[in-house]
């Protein structure tokens, strides 16, 4: 069965990727704003000293014995001194006729209703800013409009600016930073829940289907909601085939049974050879049946415990001690010997009845595989993990099959004329699991196999 | 023999350009190649040691020397600046409006004070104040006056002894007279009270520092007005007859600056002739020019490099002072 998902693309990802590049385009338009705002502010700064200078030109303008002067008052040019030793060029002008200062420096156009115009234009290969005003004299008979035009390089705004944008940029990188981890961590909070339950997921047991209880964020419980439907379908599901099984297998074998006892009987009074033969095959067909009803029995019994397991202090030696006991007539039959070795009391918290059927189990097919006259070694020990090892003197299991030897139903290539229904196995590593323990097959150098309970 | 035609036609060509100079020296003619020129007001026995330093230092490089008054540079300069490499004059304005009308080459890479210097192309290098020298003889028994207000005083009382016998520079000719002269006027309406009683005394005027000391000197005047304080100087340690008066109330101190031509074709001879006077007028301790060095502290007092020196080279304004002046001064 295909377990790994198709991936397509990352939530975690998506995520960051949309709001590192929505704090990328904010910052960008952050220093864009930054800029122009502060080229808007530094430039009406430049502007008003220019009006101010321009402003006292103006005002020491008068007439003189009827002619028009202009004083330039000393500050304004002073008040045009900057940082970065700016160049300052002036043009007078009377009714459009130049009076003093740089001629080709001309009057802006569109300078109508007597309000200052401003310009930023190229004068002897420089970017300068201009200022054009203009002032109305009234004399005792004429009238006479002085107009003046100053203009100012802009090395200290040019400074200034880059200033700014380097603040600005400074300020765009800080924020884009700042928005970068923010992202992450916001990502991370997000996706955190998901993976919690993914997590949690992973860790169940194979047989936990019970419904998830954590709470969850409100997004997620639809999800969760459908997950615990589906469990709990599977779950139940699960059981009612599993109380099918165990039902079929308890119907099964009572008759069986008694068809057993009737073929026992009637094989006692049938004479001819080959009826006997027959019959006798009937009651190993009938044997093998039982046994594994018996079996199915067992596992549904323990699939139910496993789920609820009930752990009490109790002594490996004496339950193992127990289990030889009861087997001895069986073992004698074969010929076969059950020798206990290792410690003398080993002590765990299990369930009792499980670890029995597990044991059971196992040395049941030890005695199986093991060849009359064999000797089947069973020992207990604690260290370093408790463990229960069961080997004997039989064929061993097949190298390419041992790791799939415990899967349900699965028998080995050697067991054909054995009776076993391949749920032996299969019940102590359900048993192992269900106390957190292995199931580990390997066959003796000497010869036979050898199968480990650790746990 | 090409050579010696373009010789020819190279001499013709320079005399064409006939200058009346007040002062011409080449140093270092040895030197192959185009002679640094540069055009300055300051006397030439007072830059020389200057330039004999640099040239020591520099022997692949002639430096030609010319002399003329400070209005007279800023004209010749604008007419041809690519006639001259360095130009230095102790008229501030004019050199200021030099700068600012882009004659000047900037330098980024001198380190100078940011009060010392303008748009990185206009370097003060000394710190001059405007004096006001008496001849000890003619003020014999008269007490030496402490303030402007004194001088005013002891001339209007005394006409007998100052009547023909005071002098200053003619701001009409002068750059730097006129820098002087606007300056004071700024600082204190005194100024205009002083021209008035001058102009009463019959005031005699001159091109020139020099001129006026050396009238000075044999006695010809009593008192000099607006002198330059480093020619004065330089002739009071030499033993001279005069006082340089001590004031109390206001001093104008210019900087003298030098620029390097913005169509100089010889850029990196001119700048460093520029640095080398630069370092040697900063430099105190080997200091033996008779040129006064520039004040280190940025002396506040001094006129400053900034666009307000400019406001007085109006046209308008210049003329209106000028008239001024002449009602002031010149009372036929």
């Amino acid at each position: 069965m295909q377990t790994d998902a198709v991936v397509s693309g990352s939530l975690r990802n998506r995520l960051v990727l949309i709001l590192i590049g929505g704090a990328a385009v904010l910052a960008i338009f952050l220093f864009f704003a930054v800029r122009s705002y502060a080229v808007q502010v530094a430039q009406r700064g430049q502007d008003n000293i220019l009006l101010a200078s321009v402003t006292s030109m103006l005002d020491a303008a008068a007439f003189r014995d009827g002619v028009a002067e202009v004083d330039i008052p000393y500050a304004a040019f002073s008040m045009l001194n900057t940082p970065a030793d700016d160049r300052v060029f002036y043009a007078i002008y009377q009714d459009d006729t130049f009076l003093s200062g740089y001629n080709d420096l001309g009057l802006l156009g569109e300078n109508q209703g007597g309000q200052p115009s401003f310009q930023t234009r190229d004068y002897r290969d420089t970017s300068v800013r201009e200022v054009t005003a203009s002032r109305t004299l009234i004399g005792a008979d004429q009238r006479t409009e002085i107009q003046i035009a100053l203009a100012q390089t802009q090395d200290a705004l040019a400074d200034t600016l880059d200033q700014i944008s380097r603040n600005a940029a400074l300020l765009g990188l800080g924020f884009f930073a700042l928005a970068v981890a923010l992202s992450i961590w916001a990502t991370q909070a997000t996706i955190s829940p998901l993976s919690r339950l993914t997590n949690s997921v992973t860790r169940r047991g194979p047989q936990d289907l019970s419904p998830f209880t954590k709470p969850v964020p409100q997004e997620m419980a639809p999800l969760v909601t459908s997950l615990n439907s589906l469990m709990g379908r599977l779950d139940q599901s699960l059981s009612q085939s599993e109380d099918f099984i165990a039902e079929a297998a308890h119907r099964v074998r009572t008759p069986l049974a008694t068809v057993r006892s009737y073929a026992e009987a009637t094989l006692l009074r049938v004479n001819k050879e080959e009826n006997r033969e027959a019959m006798r095959s009937m009651v190993k067909a009938i044997d093998e049946s039982s046994r594994a009803a018996g079996q199915l029995l067992d596992h549904a019994m323990i699939t139910f415990r496993a789920d609820h397991l009930e752990r009490e202090e109790l002594d490996l030696v004496d339950l193992v001690r127990d289990l030889i006991l009861r087997l001895t007539p069986v073992a004698d039959m074969k010929d076969l010997t059950l020798d206990l070795r290792g410690e003398d009391t080993v002590t765990y918290a299990g369930d009792p009845i499980l670890l029995q059927n597990a044991l059971r189990n196992m040395i049941d097919n030890a005695m199986k595989y093991s060849p009359a006259d064999g000797a089947i070694e069973i020992s207990v020990r604690s260290e370093p993990v408790v463990a229960v090892t069961v080997s004997d003197q039989g064929p061993g299991f097949p190298l390419d099959e041992i790791e799939t030897l415990t899967a349900r139903f699965t028998r080995g290539r050697n067991a054909d004329n054995t009776i076993g229904s391949g749920l032996g196995l299969t019940i102590a590593q359900d048993v192992a699991t269900a106390h957190g323990g292995e199931i580990t097959l390997r066959n003796r150098e000497e010869g036979g196999a050898c199968v480990i309970l650790s746990l | 023999m090409r050579y010696l035609i373009a010789l020819i036609l190279g001499f013709l060509a320079s005399t064409s350009f006939a200058q009346e100079w007040e002062d011409q020296r080449l140093f270092n003619d040895g030197a192959g190649g185009d002679a640094l020129r540069v055009l300055s007001s300051t006397d030439t026995n007072l830059f020389a040691p200057l330039i004999e330093a640099y040239v020591a230092e520099n022997p692949d490089t002639a430096v030609e020397y010319l002399v003329t008054g400070t209005a007279d540079i800023d004209g010749l300069f604008r007419e041809a600046p690519e006639r001259f490499d360095v130009v230095i004059s102790s008229a501030m304005d004019l050199q200021l409006k030099l700068a600012n009308d882009g004659f000047a080459l900037a330098l980024d890479d001198v380190a100078h004070p940011e009060w010392a210097e303008w748009r990185n192309s206009l370097f003060a290098f000394t710190t001059e104040p405007a004096a006001i020298v008496i001849n000890t003889a003619a003020f014999e028994g008269l007490p030496v006056p402490s303030s402007r207000q004194d001088l005013i005083g002891l001339l209007r009382d005394r006409p007998d002894l100052f009547a023909g016998r005071v002098g200053t520079y003619d701001i009409r000719r002068s750059g730097l007279g006129y820098l002087f002269a606007t300056q004071d006027s700024r600082a204190s309406e005194t100024y205009w009270r002083l021209m008035e009683v001058m102009g009463g005394l019959d005031v005699r005027l001159y091109c020139c520092s020099g001129d006026m000391i050396d009238d000075l000197t044999d006695g010809t005047i009593a008192v000099a007005y607006n002198v330059l304080g480093s020619y004065a100087e330089a002739r009071v340690e030499s033993g001279e007859r005069f006082k340089i008066l001590d004031l109390s109330d206001f001093e104008t101190t210019m900087m003298r600056t030098a620029l390097v031509s913005k169509e100089t074709t010889q850029v990196a001879e001119a700048a460093s002739f520029l640095r080398a006077v630069i370092a040697y007028q900063s430099d105190d301790a080997s200091n033996a020019s008779p040129l006064p060095t520039l004040a280190q502290d940025g002396d506040r007092g001094a006129i400053p490099l900034d666009p307000a020196t400019m406001t007085f080279l109006d046209s308008l304004k210049r003329k209106k002072f000028l008239e001024e002046w002449e009602d002031a001064l010149i009372q036929n």
